[in-house]
């Protein structure tokens, strides 16, 4: 088996105005769908899954290869290297959980935006053209890994009912309120939270490989006879959504890493 | 590349894209745990250690050009003050070598003053015992001229008794009077 079953599906034939009669082959779910490209022992391994594993491999392979021997009058490479992480480090986790208390999270949130910004950028890399985080279950694991953290730390820091004061927002001044609140942040906190920090990325990185799919076969299909014109704008919308989605892919990289953060800011602050 | 973008499930009705697939997770958890563990055991100590490295040299330097400004400006200080000094100094030495000029001018002024006072007394001294020696010969001969004259005219020798009457010597006193009066 292997990935050009799936490029198969796609009939180059089809073009508007021409007689076959097909129709747009619109993207949609479907091309969040991989078949294996192959089996380990009842294991379907796919095309995203492959992303994932040479993502790792990238952030780990530039790192080692910026920080592996670090030098403090530092290469080309290792500077580069240095602005990325300093700028998780000092602009997104100092600035919100402060040196002090920020720095034993550093490496966690320097994964996270590496990981997830390389996952994003798949999504216009030519024969990837993929963003990893589209398919759910990544940012789903990451957002667990956080949610964890976070609950853990909350425990930690405030013992049983200090967690649920913490996560309930328990605030006596609230008055008659005050059981409402507390269910709504209970919900919030606990249980919506963590949905809405997978789904936030997840969403975004879907949406834009749904919007670049569309432009991208739209190019192709509109480019027939007086409809030409009309593919040269599909195309130019193409090009414009990749610079677009590149913009995109950073923010939501950083984003999920800046939430993160606040979670785990909510968990260290003291309760009254 | 575009027919790459568009990739069709080959059977059934795709499910929710919110339900995650098992193995994905799974892979998902695996690629992040490796990408944490290498950040979080080698990579940012290794980098953290370096830039802890490049803080310390940095302030070092720092602290190393502090010192050496320090250092810098004593040693400005030491050598304006040295320099104060020796124009301080210079400006005494010509101070007293203006002194000692202007005293030794004075002395010599003094000197050469005394000097040509002694001269210009000498000078009278022996001018004024020329005069005296020449008047003291004038007298005698004039005397001894007159006498003889007023002998001849006489015609006898008057001159011891000219000479023991005083008549000449005061004569010729006389004369010098007059001639000092017109003077």
């Amino acid at each position: 088996m292997s990935a050009d079953q799936t490029q198969l599906a796609f009939d180059w034939s089809c073009r508007i105005l021409s007689d076959n009669g097909c129709g747009f082959p619109a993207p949609g779910l479907h091309s969040f769908l991989f078949e294996p490209i192959a089996t380990i022992g009842g294991f379907e391994f796919n095309k995203v899954m492959l992303l994932a594993l040479i993502t790792t491999a990238l952030v780990v392979t530039f790192f080692w290869a910026a920080f592996g021997k670090a030098k403090v009058v530092p290469g080309k490479l290792q500077l580069v290297g240095e602005a990325g992480y300093d700028f998780v480090r000092r602009g997104i986790v100092y600035e919100t959980l402060g040196k002090r208390e920020g720095e034993k999270y550093v490496p966690l949130m320097v994964s996270l935006f590496f990981f997830v910004w390389i996952m994003n950028i798949w999504s216009v890399i030519p024969l990837a053209q993929f963003p990893v985080s589209s398919a759910i279950a990544f940012p789903m694991v990451l957002a667990a890994i956080v949610y964890i953290t976070w609950v853990a730390l909350t425990f930690k820091k405030h013992g049983f009912v200090g967690f649920f004061k913490n996560v309930t927002g328990y605030d006596k001044s609230l008055g008659g309120v005050l059981p409402l609140v507390m269910v709504i942040e209970f919900f919030s906190n606990l249980i919506v939270r963590p949905f809405t920090h997978a789904v936030r990325l997840f969403a975004n990185m879907f949406a834009g490989h749904l919007m670049l799919v569309m432009f991208t076969v739209a190019s192709w299909y509109l480019m027939n006879t007086y409809m030409i014109p009309a593919a040269g704008v599909s195309f130019v919308m193409t090009v414009a959504m990749i610079l677009f989605e590149l913009f995109v892919q950073a923010v939501q990289a950083y984003v999920f890493v800046l939430l993160a953060c606040s979670y785990i800011q909510g968990a260290l602050v003291e309760h009254h | 590349m575009i027919a790459n973008l568009v990739q069709l499930a080959s059977e059934g009705e795709p499910q929710s894209p919110l339900i995650p697939a098992g193995p994905e997770l799974l892979v998902g958890a695996v690629a992040f745990a490796i990408v944490f563990f290498f950040f979080w055991k080698k990579l940012l100590p290794n980098i953290n250690k370096v830039l802890e490295e490049r803080r310390a040299a940095i302030e070092g330097g720092i602290e190393e050009a502090d010192a050496m400004k320090v250092e810098a400006q004593s040693v400005l200080e030491q050598y304006k003050a040295q320099l104060a000094e020796a124009r301080h100094e210079a400006a005494r030495l010509r101070q007293e070598a203006q002194e000692q000029g202007a005293v030794l001018i004075a002395e010599m002024r003094a000197e050469g003053q005394r000097q040509r006072e002694e001269i210009v007394a000498t000078g009278h001294a022996q001018i004024e015992a020329d005069r005296n020696a020449a008047a003291q010969n004038l007298r005698q001969d004039v005397g001894k001229l007159a006498t003889e004259l007023a002998g001849k005219l006489v015609g006898e020798s008057l001159e011891d008794h000219a000479r023991q009457s005083r008549v000449i010597d005061r004569f010729l006193d006389e004369l010098e009077q007059k001639a000092e009066a017109a003077r």
